[in-house]
């Protein structure tokens, strides 16, 4: 099982530096550099000469990813090239914003989707299992754009009862912090339930058909025993997955959820960072998204491994 | 309630009237008494047009934010008024001899930096010499580039030479590049100036808090104690936030909805026409359109009712293919509208020696919102004169890089100019680096440059009249219509007026308004 866990690492870790080769190629590719970007339809040909001369923009691209890398390797993300501000510091608030929103959201859509999930599977067919199923469907099937925007109708427009912007800021109360961020993790919710709780659904079934399920029932089990005792832990690989999958879209994205609500995230961080074609910022926001995607891909991977049974326990060298 | 405050309307009134003000009629003397403004509050703007990126380097000053950000705590030289014309602010006075080559600026006495430090003519002069020079990146480069010379003759005097005459001067001195700062500031995150509020915190791309700056000079302004930004860059959670109270002003309402945000009684939407014009540039050096008669047929191949109703929902003027806007004094009154006759675009058609024409738009959201339902507007109306447009859909991104100045028929937008001269020069005289028709008419050229230097309105008014009549008749760009500036306030936010310069009272509104208790 350690070896197996190894190559998962390394195998993160090389997805990682292609990633950055990519992220890297990909900026290169935008249309129109950051001078132009800065200085839109001002723009002189001598003003756009002398701001790319300021802002180091004449080196070759060789040349800027190697010493871009080399400084992310040092932890060194850069200066962004409108600013001049060090990409680090505009960078960890807005990621710890993302995180904070992102936790939010999945405390609260974590268990209920696995509850429900597992309901839904004991008591497939019944009516509770269809309804939730439709309403997960359905959510599931709404873009976040339009879910937002429904909910602050309602919410905001309406009735007043919650903020239509997330507007957080440092310093400001607990209380206040969750009933600005209370619509756009509802939506969050809505979104990533449906799928964790289909999923659940699904693999607990599927484990269902089993004969060793069948067994239990012969033995003359009850079937919410069955399903808890039984069925559940047995499928706990691909649920792991599939919540590691949820997490990663509740933090990497969300970034229509911040536009709509107007929250401080990352995701916002890194389209304005691409609208002004800044491309060590860009490139740090895409590094930070890249790796917490192959993170938590591989923490679930190495976590169904160790939760694997057959790999948990190698046989003796088999002859 | 509303009797209440009636009474004390009409008390506030006689008071007025008691007070001086008994020349004016009844009615005025209470609207004079509802605008006498209030101190105190909290004001909530939510703006779009700002990123992370952003800082307050005069140099770079290009996106809402910032710019009405800088107008908070700096103070421009020339200030452009509601009537767009231009008043003193830390030039007090100026003076040009004839020829306006060489013109005296007097620097306005007794104001002060944020940090307690006096205004003179070095603060002025540093700030100025930002944007001049060979290595300056400054967006306003090629307006700062007529100065030739830029001296101090004593603390409170200024002394500029230009390279030719312009007695557009202090209106080129309104830009909002030339704000000031204090000599040798170079701390672009944390600004200086001398204006109506002080920074309290500013995080680039999401919020800045300003505090009343207690020694404001100018008089009956800064009357919010406090000015909170919330950056919004999203058009529907920016109106969503005027909607649900969070903010009480926004910029750049979308036509679309406008109509939809009047229906709100807790806001007001503020319709300013101002010099921000559409247009439909060809390039005058590439066939077809290097012939005049085609450029004619495709300014009379237009519908500009149906596209001002349709595109911009009437928020606009219509436009007579020169980019001059009626709030221009030089505008002229008397050149006759164009109007869509598919018969002469035919005749023009004709006249170049074909009987129909096929041409292809580039056209993208980039260059207006809406501008490519425009596009398919424009297509549909130009089919009856026998002119076959094919639209080319653009993508937004790099829109500027790669199609404007670079198709030979295309779309794009001007953001207006405070004189008819700068639009002129900037867009239509041959040598502007901006001119994207590639339009050449050494006589207009010759034109442009000899009003420039004349002191008498009456004898510019004449040349530019002309020129306007050049280009509707001769040039590149067919300008079908001028886009209002809209945004949206909250009833509570009194002293509010529309302003031909940009949305938010030329960005001035924060410093211009008070809120009702």
């Amino acid at each position: 099982m350690g070896t197996l866990i190894l190559q998962r690492l390394g195998l993160g870790l090389v997805t990682l530096v292609l990633v950055s080769v990519l992220v890297f190629a990909g900026t290169e590719l935008l249309p129109g550099d950051v001078a132009s970007s800065i200085l839109g339809q001002n723009a002189t040909p001598e003003s756009l000469a002398a701001l790319r001369t300021e802002l180091g923009l004449n080196a070759g691209p060789v040349a800027r990813y190697l010493s871009w890398a080399g400084g992310i390797l040092h932890g060194d993300l850069g200066q962004s090239l409108a600013n001049r501000q060090p990409v680090a510091g505009l960078l960890w608030p807005r990621f710890w914003n993302t995180m904070s929103l992102a936790a939010y959201a999945a405390v609260i859509a974590i268990p209920l989707a696995l509850v429900l999930g597992i309901a839904c599977a004991a008591f497939r067919g019944s009516f509770f299992d269809r309804a939730a199923n439709v309403i997960a469907l359905i959510t599931a099937s709404l873009p976040e754009y339009f879910l937002g925007l429904l909910l602050i109708l309602f919410f905001s427009v309406q009735t007043g009862l919650l903020p239509s912007l997330a507007d957080t800021w440092d310093g400001m109360g607990f209380g206040e912090w969750l009933k600005a961020t209370t619509l756009p993790m509802i939506v969050l919710v809505l979104v990533t339930v449906a799928q964790i709780m289909r999923m659940t659904r699904t693999t607990v079934l599927g484990v269902m058909d089993q004969p060793y399920i069948e067994t239990a029932f012969l033995k003359g089990m009850k079937n919410g025993r069955v399903v808890l005792r039984h069925a559940t832990p047995n499928a706990i690989g691909p649920i792991v997955n599939v919540v590691a999958f949820n997490l990663t879209y509740l933090i990497a994205g969300v970034v229509l959820v911040e536009a709509i609500f107007n929250y401080n995230g990352l995701g916002r961080f890194m389209v304005d960072a691409v609208s002004k074609r800044d491309l060590p910022m860009v490139q740090a926001a895409a590094m930070v998204f890249a790796s917490i995607y192959v993170g938590l891909n591989m923490l679930a991977d190495i976590l169904a491994i160790a939760l694997n049974p057959r790999l948990r326990h190698p046989r003796a060298k088999e002859a | 309630m509303t009797a209440n405050s009636r009474f004390h309307l009409d008390r506030r009134a006689l008071l007025a009237g008691a007070a001086g003000l008994g020349a004016l009629t009844f009615l005025p003397g209470l609207l004079a008494a509802q605008e006498v403004p209030k101190k105190g509050g909290t004001l909530k703007m939510g703006i779009g047009g700002g990123s992370t990126t952003d800082d307050f380097d005069l140099r770079k000053m290009n996106d809402w934010v910032p710019v009405n950000q800088a107008y908070m705590v700096m103070n421009g030289l020339v200030e452009i008024d509601k009537d767009n014309k231009a008043q003193p602010e830390l030039f007090e006075s100026w003076e040009a001899q004839p020829g306006a080559i060489e013109w005296s600026f007097k620097v306005r006495q007794g104001v002060s930096f944020h940090n307690g430090k006096a205004l003179t003519a070095d603060d002025i002069i540093y700030s100025l010499n930002l944007h001049r020079g060979p290595d300056t990146p400054s967006g306003a480069r090629s307006i700062a580039a007529v100065i030739k010379d830029l001296a101090k003759v004593s603390d409170s005097e200024v002394k500029i030479t230009l390279e030719s005459g312009n007695a557009d001067l202090p209106y080129m001195l309104s830009d909002y590049h030339f704000l000031v700062v204090p000599d040798g500031f170079t701390d672009w995150a944390k600004p200086i100036g001398t204006g109506p509020f002080i920074p309290e915190s500013i995080e680039p791309g999401v919020r800045g808090r300003f505090t009343r700056n207690p020694n404001y000079w100018k008089p009956g302004c800064a009357n919010v104690d406090v000015v909170e930004v919330i950056v919004i860059n999203d058009l529907s959670a920016r109106t969503n936030a005027l909607m649900s109270g969070q903010v009480q002003a926004i910029n750049a309402v979308d036509f679309k909805t406008v109509d939809l945000l009047k229906r709100n009684p807790r806001v007001q939407v503020i319709q300013s026409a101002g010099g921000q014009h559409f247009t439909f540039p060809m390039n005058c050096t590439q066939a077809p359109f290097s012939d005049n008669n085609i450029r004619l047929a495709i300014k009379y191949s237009v519908d500009r009712e149906q596209l001002l109703n349709t595109a911009l929902r009437g928020y606009g003027q219509l436009g007579n293919d020169h980019p001059i806007p009626k709030t221009d004094r030089f505008f002229n009154t008397e050149l006759p509208q164009r109007v869509y006759d598919p018969e002469k675009a035919k005749f023009h058609l004709k006249q170049a020696g074909l009987d129909k024409l096929d041409v292809t738009l580039q056209a993208s959201d980039a260059a207006f919102a809406g501008a490519v339902d425009a596009a398919a507007i424009y297509r549909t109306a130009a089919a009856a004169a026998g002119i076959n447009v094919t639209i080319q859909r653009e993508p937004a991104d790099g829109y500027w890089e790669n199609v404007w100045m670079k198709a030979p028929f295309c779309m794009s937008y001007w953001g207006g100019r405070p004189t008819a001269d700068q639009m002129l020069t900037i867009a239509y005289q041959s040598t502007s680096a901006q001119n994207d028709s590639y339009w050449k008419n050494e006589k207009f050229d010759q034109l442009l440059t000899e009003a420039r230097a004349l002191l008498d309105d009456e004898k510019r008014k004449a040349i530019y009249w002309e020129l306007q009549q050049m280009i509707s008749d001769e040039g590149g760009v067919m300008i079908p219509m001028f886009g209002d500036y809209l945004d949206g306030v909250s009833v509570q936010v009194k002293g509010v007026t529309p302003h031909p310069m940009f949305n938010l009272m030329g960005a001035r509104f924060a410093e211009k308004v008070w809120l009702e208790a």
